[in-house]
């Protein structure tokens, strides 16, 4: 009889490896092998995880067709299995993986598509702030306004793309009508935050990405209008600030005396 | 979002039928407050750190009392549990006070893996060891007593000594943990390895049964043509499901009765139709069931 950790280390690893032999001695009610019985559980645990897979990231999905995508999150599986009990945390490494996989070559903004869908799922399961009501920072006074520093929210994801990722992730979500997209017209930032109930998906404006990670950097508003500056000379400070605080970006604010002390957290997608 | 509202504290689960919550429900949910027992949930579902998941969930726990069923603490698997998961359920039970929480008699685990399924174990001494000392780390660690759910098994080990019967008896008995009897598992199982599956109910330690799970299945056939059905909670409960139901209640009295209802989910009327027919079968059935009643 073989004892437990050898039967399971072979269950598992004919699990996930369907070139492998189904183990020895898992028979039907005849007392005889049955290896029909066995693929039931190399079925259920590939599916299940393409499931949880196109759950997660329904643009890509879309983009590449059901038996492409099948293929594709199969392969992720095999390459890269889940680690946690926790699937919705699952499909962080998918970006990457689609960059390299071979026969999604041809369609090289895919793993911009799919940063932005992961990025949507973490902002939706990230801890809960209350965003900063526009009013809130009516009351500052003029001379101070350099020196503030904003907390963004803690389910703020930037995704920057060399292609119109985020037009072509809006072409294939919902009630989206794919259209022909010139993948020569530039690239496109997203911004991704949770402030309340639904995840908003915005674009920005040139330098509107690096202005708002150095803020999440926890730098200063005049640092931040500089570092944007510097990426496009004609970033419109006032106008974008606005909108960010439309959005419900940020959760808080202090003023800086050297560096910012707002504890803050920002994960560039 | 305050996650932790004075009005929530621990509810009983009732003896009346409740279903597993889904997020395509939440809305019907909480604006047509539907009279039903309670709600289930995968805690590993509830994992994430906010959001609109707990949103909802603890507008309806306000409402309704809740259940709470893991998926993923792989109590059958021949390591130590994962001590991090195990401290994520304790956090998720403070944070809701669930009247109810089981697990499965199953791993899926191995390695740094995680398999995304409820994987057999051979019935021997040596699982039977494991699995009870898994069950009361997990007793301990949550300061509470667990149920315990019967697999739903496509094959057998030819190591396996006890029955499957004896082994959770034998559970039982030596950690002290409660039962969730899931009967499309009873038929499920007892299908696929030629068993009877209203001796199965009879032969189960039904003084021990503290819930009942129902879904539906899938039927296929093996390499020998012989019937070979897949648990996949994807439709409604079979006939012949809602028949050995009507066995365990007339054994066991009213009893916390959740339907599984996990792919292809359906609109809301039609999964609480399948809650209003257990009700309906606890109800006719009134007065039966002398199983537990003795016990308690």
């Amino acid at each position: 009889m073989q004892p437990l950790h050898e039967r399971q280390r072979g269950f598992a690893a004919a699990l996930l490896d369907s070139a492998l032999a189904v183990p020895a001695d898992l028979i039907g009610p005849d007392g005889q092998p049955c290896p029909k019985r066995f693929a039931v559980y190399r079925n259920n645990v590939v599916v299940g995880l393409i499931e949880a897979l196109r759950a997660n990231f329904p643009a890509v999905c879309r983009i590449v067709g059901e038996e492409f995508f099948r293929v594709m999150a199969r392969a992720y599986i095999t390459s890269e299995p889940p680690t946690s009990p926790i699937l919705l945390d699952y499909g962080a490494g998918f970006a990457n993986f689609i960059g390299r996989f071979e026969p999604a070559a041809t369609l090289p903004y895919l793993p911009d598509v799919a940063r932005i869908e992961r990025a949507w799922t973490e902002a939706y399961h990230a801890s809960d702030a209350a965003a900063l009501a526009p009013a809130a920072l009516a009351t500052i006074p003029s001379d101070r306004v350099p020196d503030l520093c904003l907390a963004v929210h803690p389910s703020l994801r930037i995704v920057r793309s060399q292609f119109p990722a985020l037009t072509i992730w809006r072409m294939n979500v919902d009630d989206g009508v794919p259209s022909p997209v010139d993948l020569e017209s530039g690239g496109e930032d997203a911004l991704v935050v949770r402030p309340a109930a639904g995840v908003e998906v915005r674009s920005m404006p040139p330098g509107g990405a690096e202005f708002v990670a150095a803020l999440a950097n926890r730098q200063s508003l005049a640092e931040a209008a500089e570092a944007a500056m510097s990426a496009y000379p004609l970033f419109d400070l006032s106008t974008s600030l606005a909108a960010l605080i439309g959005v419900g970006v940020f959760v808080g604010y202090s003023f800086a005396e050297g560096a910012c002390p707002i504890e803050t957290k920002v994960r560039p997608t | 979002m305050t996650s932790h509202s004075a009005s929530r504290h621990l509810r009983p689960i009732p003896a009346r039928a409740g279903v597993g919550l889904k997020p395509e429900h939440y809305r019907s949910i909480l604006d047509t407050n539907p009279d039903i027992g309670f709600f289930e949930i995968h805690a590993e579902n509830y994992m994430g750190a906010g959001g609109p998941p707990h949103r909802y969930l603890g507008e309806i726990h306000n409402r309704y009392p809740l259940s709470l069923h893991g998926v993923g603490l792989s109590i059958g698997a021949d390591r130590r549990l994962d001590r991090d998961h195990l401290q994520r359920l304790r956090r998720l039970i403070e944070r809701y006070q669930p009247g109810l929480f089981s697990e499965h008699l199953a791993w899926s685990t191995h390695e740094a893996m995680f398999f995304d399924d409820l994987l057999p174990v051979p019935y021997t001494s040596e699982t039977l060891v494991r699995v009870t000392d898994h069950i009361d780390e997990v007793q301990e660690t949550l300061g509470r007593q667990m149920l315990l759910e019967n697999p739903s098994t496509y094959l057998t080990f030819a190591e396996s000594t006890y029955s499957e019967i004896d082994f959770i008896a034998e559970i039982v008995r030596r950690t002290g943990c409660a039962l969730l009897l899931d009967v499309n598992n009873v038929y499920v199982a007892s299908i696929n390895q030629q068993w009877d599956p209203t001796r199965y109910i009879d032969e189960y330690p039904l003084a021990r049964v503290q819930e009942i799970h129902l879904a539906g299945y899938t039927r296929e056939a093996d390499d020998k043509g012989r019937p070979l059905l897949i648990d996949t909670h994807d439709r409604p409960v079979d006939e012949i499901v809602w028949r050995l139901f009507e066995h365990a209640i007339a054994r066991l009295g009213p009893t916390p009765t959740m339907i599984e209802w996990d792919a292809k989910i359906p609109a809301w009327p039609e999964l609480k139709a399948e809650a209003d027919r257990a009700e309906a079968i606890m109800c006719s059935m009134r007065g039966k069931g002398h199983s537990r009643a003795a016990f308690a």
